[in-house]
């Protein structure tokens, strides 16, 4: 175990009482009306920023597509999240190429949701070695548009008339990750699922060639799983904020 | 080991070709195959295609990569968001400091933090250095593809200037790590904006030389003007990107059309594009952005505005639960971070979008049909950098 530096400790601890010390004024009932009052106008401050053009999006993507759509998240001028199930993986990418002008393949991937089983923890020398199986989906926390299972695929579309882009979700089977290819929609989906399926193990039916793009032919697991260990996480301690330096003129 | 299929065999062929670390050439029964790389000069880096041919005639091309995998969007999940920079900065290697610029960004997008006008204009005048660092090289690199040896060395000698620029602020010839979230590193030393300006002066008449010994050059045009013609729409679904796709005829620049956090918008600039789509317009577009690079670089140079050249931001720094997707115009193209945080020191997934990953992917399909010379004339002007390809 290496140790927390004393400084970082005694700020931390500067912090909390600070806090502390703030804490009972907010809470006095005289500045509960101002309190409400602020609460209504962040409230009011964020309804201001709608994204029209997102929003728009949305509905067409909706009315297209109805039931498939499980869910949806806009950030304001960041951009367009939709999921669908994996069943209407290719459909929805058809759907979003031919109605909406996403003739642009960007980019596919897979998020794998599940919290790493070793201990990334900052005051840990290297990994430690999982103690349970691998956490149950109960355990995972979705981003974005929530989830159901611990593989998602994301891809994101992008249609140039628009100037709009569409992040589609889909969650994956536990046991056997599989979804349709996007090739005969993308043909440009070819060494982005080619990766996905080395990287993660996700199998995309009806892809011609899903040979591995990177590794090895012979390699074994899947690296971008969160459980798959990380050979320089064995080797030394984590480079992390043990290295923090105090400003010039701070207290040691 | 049983071979099933032809891809396999292909592999499988491939595989002992690299053993015996010799471009053979092997006789099948369909024709013939033909190995390239992965030591190739045409490759910029360790990258092999596999080539089976008819005559003089590549019949199915086959490229292969992953000699360089350094796994980075593995890695990115071990280091906190300001190590994350180190290591992306070697994704693109010639221009680098356009590596960082939107993870940054995305880092920003999810903390609410605005870097000042001062930060944002530097940022913005280093990643068009870094832009005219890069394509510079291609410049003299695609003639010398196709048998011209001079301007390369043109080309390595006028890069120099800019290289000494990006170092003067930087620190760093190729590697710069300058951006932080928030801002910068550090603020432009003295006297450096009119050294810049003479670099960029140096820059232009490279550009115009570049534009006689080349674009003009007989040999150079029947090299290159109708070979590897990419439709536009064709370019559009296979994701390609940067100037690929003008080059193609699409008018469509990220800088422009959805310029987040640089400033683009502060100056009169025009996109170049070219309806040909051919290995021609590919060197014809990438010309004309390096002398508006040195356009834009000229009219920021004069309006950079006073002020701080960083935010205010925590100095451990803890990114907010979320997700954000930030790309920029780098010199090969789109360049993205897909970053998901869960409100840790580190992220907890990075995609990287690297645009010669896209790039390249057209190669199958672009190499059909192509004569054995045109393989390499094609390879140089889609442009890539293995770095980029493998990260």
């Amino acid at each position: 175990m290496a140790e927390i530096p004393d400084h970082l400790l005694k700020r931390a601890q500067a912090a909390r009482e600070k806090a502390e010390a703030e804490q009972p004024a907010a809470g006095e009932p005289a500045s509960e009306a101002t309190e409400t009052d602020t609460a209504v106008a962040v409230i009011e401050e964020e309804t201001v920023e709608i994204d029209e053009k997102a929003e728009e999006t949305l509905n067409k993507i909706l009315e297209g597509l109805g039931e498939k759509v499980l869910s949806s998240h806009i950030a304001p001028n960041r951009g367009l999240w939709i999921r669908v199930s994996s069943e209407n993986w290719r459909q929805t990418a058809q759907f979003l190429h031919d109605e909406l002008d996403c003739t642009f393949f960007d980019w596919l991937s897979v998020i794998d949701w599940m919290p790493s089983p070793y201990g990334r923890e900052l005051d840990a020398e290297q990994d430690i070695e999982p103690e349970q199986e691998p956490t149950e989906p109960e355990q995972m926390e979705w981003g974005y548009t929530g989830g159901d299972t611990r593989f998602q695929l994301i891809c994101r579309l992008y249609s140039i008339t628009n100037a709009i882009g569409i992040m589609v979700k889909a969650d994956l089977d536990d046991q056997s990750p599989r979804a349709l290819s996007l090739i005969p929609v993308y043909p440009g989906a070819n060494w982005h699922e080619r990766e996905a399926r080395e990287m993660f193990g996700v199998t995309f039916d009806e892809h011609p060639d899903l040979r591995n793009i990177y590794l090895p032919g012979d390699f074994e697991g899947h690296p971008l799983r969160k459980d798959y260990p990380l050979l320089s996480r064995r080797m030394k301690p984590w480079p992390g904020i043990v290295d923090v330096e105090a400003m010039p003129g701070e207290e040691k | 080991m049983s071979i099933s299929t032809e891809n396999e065999q292909l592999a499988y062929i491939a595989s002992q070709a690299a053993d015996a670390r010799v471009n053979v050439e092997v006789e099948t029964d369909e024709g013939m195959t033909l190995n390239l790389g992965p030591q190739h000069p045409a490759t910029h880096g360790t990258l092999r295609i596999i080539a089976k041919l008819d005559g003089e005639k590549v019949v199915a091309a086959e490229p292969i990569m992953g000699y360089m995998h350094r796994g980075y969007e593995k890695l990115t999940e071990v280091r906190t968001y300001p190590q994350v920079t180190t290591l992306i900065n070697r994704i693109d290697w010639l221009g680098s400091f356009a590596n960082e610029v939107p993870f940054i960004l995305a880092a920003e997008q999810l903390m609410e933090v605005e870097a000042p006008p001062r930060a944002q204009w530097i940022r913005t005048i280093l990643f068009e250095l870094s832009r005219i660092a890069n394509v510079c090289l291609f410049l003299g690199d695609m003639a010398v593809q196709v048998g011209a040896t001079t301007p390369v060395f043109y080309a390595f000698r006028d890069r120099e200037f800019v290289l000494n620029q990006i170092e003067r602020v930087t620190g760093g010839r190729f590697h710069p790590n300058f951006d932080r979230i928030g801002g910068l590193k550090d603020d432009l030393p003295k006297g450096w904006i009119e050294e810049t300006r003479g670099a960029l002066d140096r820059m232009k008449s490279f550009c115009d030389e570049m534009e006689e010994l080349v674009l003009g050059n007989e040999i150079f045009q029947a090299r290159t003007r109708n070979i590897g013609v990419i439709p536009g729409d064709v370019a559009l679904s296979y994701g390609l990107s940067g100037a690929n796709l003008r080059a193609s005829g699409v008018d469509w620049d990220i800088r422009r059309d959805a310029n987040v956090g640089l400033v683009y918008d502060q100056v009169d600039w025009k996109v170049w594009t070219h309806p040909d789509g051919d290995s021609f317009a590919r060197f014809w577009v990438r010309l004309q952005e390096t002398r508006e690079a040195c356009n834009i670089i000229d009219q920021l140079l004069g309006s950079i505005p006073s002020g701080p050249i960083m935010a205010k931001v925590p100095r451990i720094i803890k990114v907010p639960a979320g997700e954000a997707y930030v790309a920029t115009e780098n010199p090969l193209g789109e360049m993205g971070y897909y970053v998901v945080s869960k409100g840790d020191l580190t992220p907890f997934r990075v995609k990287i979008r690297s645009a010669s990953f896209s790039n390249m992917s057209i190669t199958p399909w672009i190499l059909k049909d192509v004569f054995v010379p045109d393989i390499i004339s094609i390879l140089a002007s889609l442009y890539f950098i293995l770095g980029d390809i493998d990260r």
